[in-house]
């Protein structure tokens, strides 16, 4: 007997968002699930951008820290390796030294740094500030300036700070990336404060808020998955953005990334183990709905890189 | 599929004798309908309408049992396909894959790593739950003696029987039938003998297709052939397909009510490349494969993925919770900082992992606020000055502290002085407002 295909065929779809100039990429375009390629269009592959801050990663773990000695003293070394060596398809620059609790640098030699990356770099670039309510403002307005014409994702706005942030980007002409913090009705109020500031919301990207495995990642994963269903079965203008899942910095800071096997013997070897935490939160958001990846270990991308081709 | 309650009520007597308990026929029909009354209340109900009704009653993904005992395995009985919208029912399991052709080192190697590998997370317990032996040789002793003696090395893990050959899934099934094995590997060609032996030896019965189609005709062939509980492989093996097939099955078993397709389904994860095979697995977790057949089970594997599989099945409407206790995070001296916040699990791994990596020790003092967090509890009356203060004394933390100050999350400041209050002698310090403000704030002290 034959077995009938349940398909659905939902009425919304999800806006298509392009970054960069001389090399771009394009996320978004669905109009079904993530990977529903058998039902539905899904024209583009989600993108992965590595992660490079504006000053040494200090307080990364070592097995991923130890990746990028040697090149990761300066923010424009830094992102050539990415970009040359690991082939990376976007650079996300985080702009944490601008936070006032750690270097406390400021919006100018933020700017500074943006441009010098930008310079050496042809990939599209994601700049993010320190997620500083008052310091981003300054920050990313600066950097929006020093990247103007590069169609760049910048973030994130917040609802405590979106408004000055929207305006560089909209005088920028940059993309924007909207968080709030794991709930779908904050996501979408979000999305029209910042539309009613003349913004098009097709040039949005919402952050609903990572979370690690283990540390929160069934709210992140379900606020996704719901968002993603509003914008496709209900037609929800206002959630048919594509969505950012943030997600070396969240798997990173967890314990199981980065105690070793002596204090962790559940957990195995501590090299593996750290690539895998990343590598299965990525994975697991993807599958909830997040099409642009920020990460920070090689070879959590690689297999990542390898699981999307078995997926498209 | 559910019959709505004007169907369910053509089939009642219709003489609305209220023997049930309810004014009218309509209205228990209505009842039924909502599964809030079960159909035995009706003592004139015809066998056909039982028939009907319980065909439609049954759950739209027949529960099929894995093993014996307290290591059982339980799947199926899905009712949704999100998780917001239902809690996923049954957890689903790991097998690691052995080969008979393996030699007796490798095979005791891969079973030492299965038994050693329950861990304990928020209270659970995870363990890889199952040995998939396949007789890749060929051979049937090879295959009986394989599995007799992993059955004696792991007595109480439940095994799953990979052979497409009825002669030697026939010896193997013999030898352990006892253990309610899963015979794995019911083919087009094999499917009469397949199902005579899992019937005869009462156990279920893994069926390998290669499509969705030839699923369904062998599911139907062998349900024809009394054998109920199965287990379906749709061939799926790429990613793509898994997704596809996965939700295919799911859908119309769920929502269609598609009983050829009503089953748990198990899925191939096994990759060279071990961080692409922990992904496919990730896929299996998340997108409603049953079972999972792994290649390996390394520590560190088994604790991404028994953590992934723990915050997809948890229940999204009840937030797990911590034990109300005082918890000690690094090696804190009497005069070690102390902390207070909520039992929100999230909250607790969030506000310990933020301690943890100031390398600061501190006391934790995690409150009972019915898993609700901080802001929340305080909001809800479970997270108040008169609650804590009772917390801490009762904790007889006391005696074991050096000093009198007790750190409040920045949200509750409000609170403050309010304990000070109610805790005679302890003077309260507001915290950082976010978790990730706690490395900074302790480190500046
Ligand atoms: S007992 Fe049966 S026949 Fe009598 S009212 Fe109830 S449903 Fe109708």
């Amino acid at each position: 007997m034959a077995f009938t295909a349940p398909n659905e065929t939902y009425s919304g779809k999800v806006y298509q968002v392009e970054a960069g100039t001389e090399k771009t990429f394009v996320i978004g375009g669905e109009n079904v699930l993530p990977f529903h390629s058998f039902e539905g269009n899904v024209p583009n592959r989600p993108v992965i951008a590595y992660e490079v801050q504006d000053v040494p990663p200090e307080d990364w773990p070592d097995t991923v820290k130890k990746v990028y000695d040697g090149v990761s003293g300066n923010p424009v070394t830094w992102a050539k390796h990415c970009q040359d060596k690991l082939n990376a398809k976007a650079i996300a620059l985080r702009l944490i030294g601008t936070h006032p609790d750690r270097e406390n640098r400021s919006a100018e030699e933020a700017a500074a740094t943006v441009k010098e990356v930008l310079a050496a770099i042809n990939v599209p670039l994601i700049i993010l500030g320190s997620n500083h309510i008052e310091k981003d403002t300054s920050v990313l307005v600066a950097a929006a300036e020093a990247a103007k014409g590069k169609n760049c994702f910048i973030g994130k706005a917040l609802e405590e700070n979106y408004k000055t942030i929207v305006a560089a980007c909209l005088a920028n002409n940059h993309k924007l990336i909207a968080m709030s913090q794991l709930d779908i009705n904050l996501s979408k109020q979000l999305n029209i404060l910042i539309t009613q500031m003349g913004f098009d919301k097709e040039k949005l990207v919402t952050d609903p808020m990572c979370s690690a495995l283990g540390y929160g990642l069934d709210y992140t994963y379900s606020v996704m998955e719901r968002i993603r269903l509003a914008a496709l079965t209900q037609n929800d203008v206002t959630m048919q953005t594509p969505m950012l899942g943030d997600i070396g910095m969240y798997a990173w800071k967890v314990k199981e990334a980065s105690a070793p096997e002596s204090e962790l013997p559940i957990g195995g070897s501590l090299e593996p183990r750290g690539i895998a935490w990343e590598t299965v939160t990525a994975g697991a958001l993807m599958m909830a709905g997040a099409e642009l990846l920020i990460m920070r270990h090689p070879e959590s991308v690689k297999a990542l890189e390898k699981f999307i081709d078995e997926l498209m | 599929m559910a019959l709505s309650g004007v169907e369910i009520f053509k089939l009642l007597p219709k003489t609305n004798c209220k023997k049930c308990g309810h004014p009218t026929c309509l209205a228990f029909a209505m009842k039924l309908a909502q599964r809030q009354a079960s159909l035995d209340l009706c003592p004139d109900v015809s066998e056909e309408a039982k028939k009907v009704l319980g065909e439609a009653s049954a759950p739209p993904i027949r529960p099929v049992t894995l093993g014996t005992g307290d290591k059982a395995v339980k799947m199926g009985e899905e009712t949704v396909l999100f998780r917001h919208d239902k809690k996923f029912v049954h957890p689903c399991a790991f097998a690691v894959e052995v080969k008979d052709s393996m030699s007796d080192s490798e095979i005791n190697g891969v079973v030492e790593q299965v038994l050693n590998s329950e861990i304990d997370r928020v209270g659970q317990k995870l363990r890889v739950d199952a040995i998939f032996i396949s007789n890749a040789s060929g051979d049937a002793g090879k295959f009986e003696g394989v599995v007799k003696a992993i059955a004696a090395k792991a007595p109480a893990v439940p095994l799953i029987l990979s052979t497409t050959n009825p002669a030697a899934a026939e010896a193997a099934v013999k030898a352990v039938a006892d253990k309610k094995p899963l015979l794995y590997g019911a083919n087009e060609s094999n499917a009469d003998a397949m199902a005579g032996i899992a019937k005869s030896h009462k156990i279920s019965l893994g069926v390998a297709a290669t499509s969705l189609d030839s699923l369904t005709a062998l599911t139907e062939k062998i349900k024809g052939l009394g054998v109920e509980d199965m287990v379906m492989d749709s061939g799926a093996r790429t990613a793509k397909e898994m997704l596809r097939d996965n939700t295919y099955i799911r859908r119309a078993a769920v929502k269609k009510g598609n009983k050829s397709v009503g089953y748990p389904v198990i899925s191939f994860a096994q990759r060279d490349d071990v961080m692409l095979e922990t992904l496919i697995a990730s896929l299996g977790i998340t997108k409603y494969s049953s079972i999972v057949v792994l290649s390996s089970v390394e520590r560190w594997k088994n604790l991404a993925l028994f953590t992934l599989r723990q915050n997809i099945y948890t229940d999204p409407q009840v937030p797990l919770q911590v034990e109300q206790k005082i918890y000690k995070i690094g090696e804190p001296s009497a005069d070690a900082p102390l902390m207070i916040t909520s039992n929100f699990s999230l909250t607790y791994f969030i506000v310990s992992g933020e301690i943890e990596g100031s390398k600061v020790p501190v006391r934790l003092a995690v409150m009972d606020t019915e898993g609700l967090s901080v802001l929340t509890g305080w909001a809800a009356g479970k997270f108040t000055a008169s609650k804590i203060a009772q917390f801490i004394k009762d904790s007889g933390i006391e005696n074991e502290i050096s000093h009198r100050e007790l750190i409040i999350p920045g949200y509750v400041s409000i609170l403050s002085g309010a304990i000070e209050d109610k805790l005679a002698g302890w003077k309260v310090t507001v915290g950082p407002r976010e978790a990730n403000g706690i490395a900074v704030f302790l480190k500046s002290r």
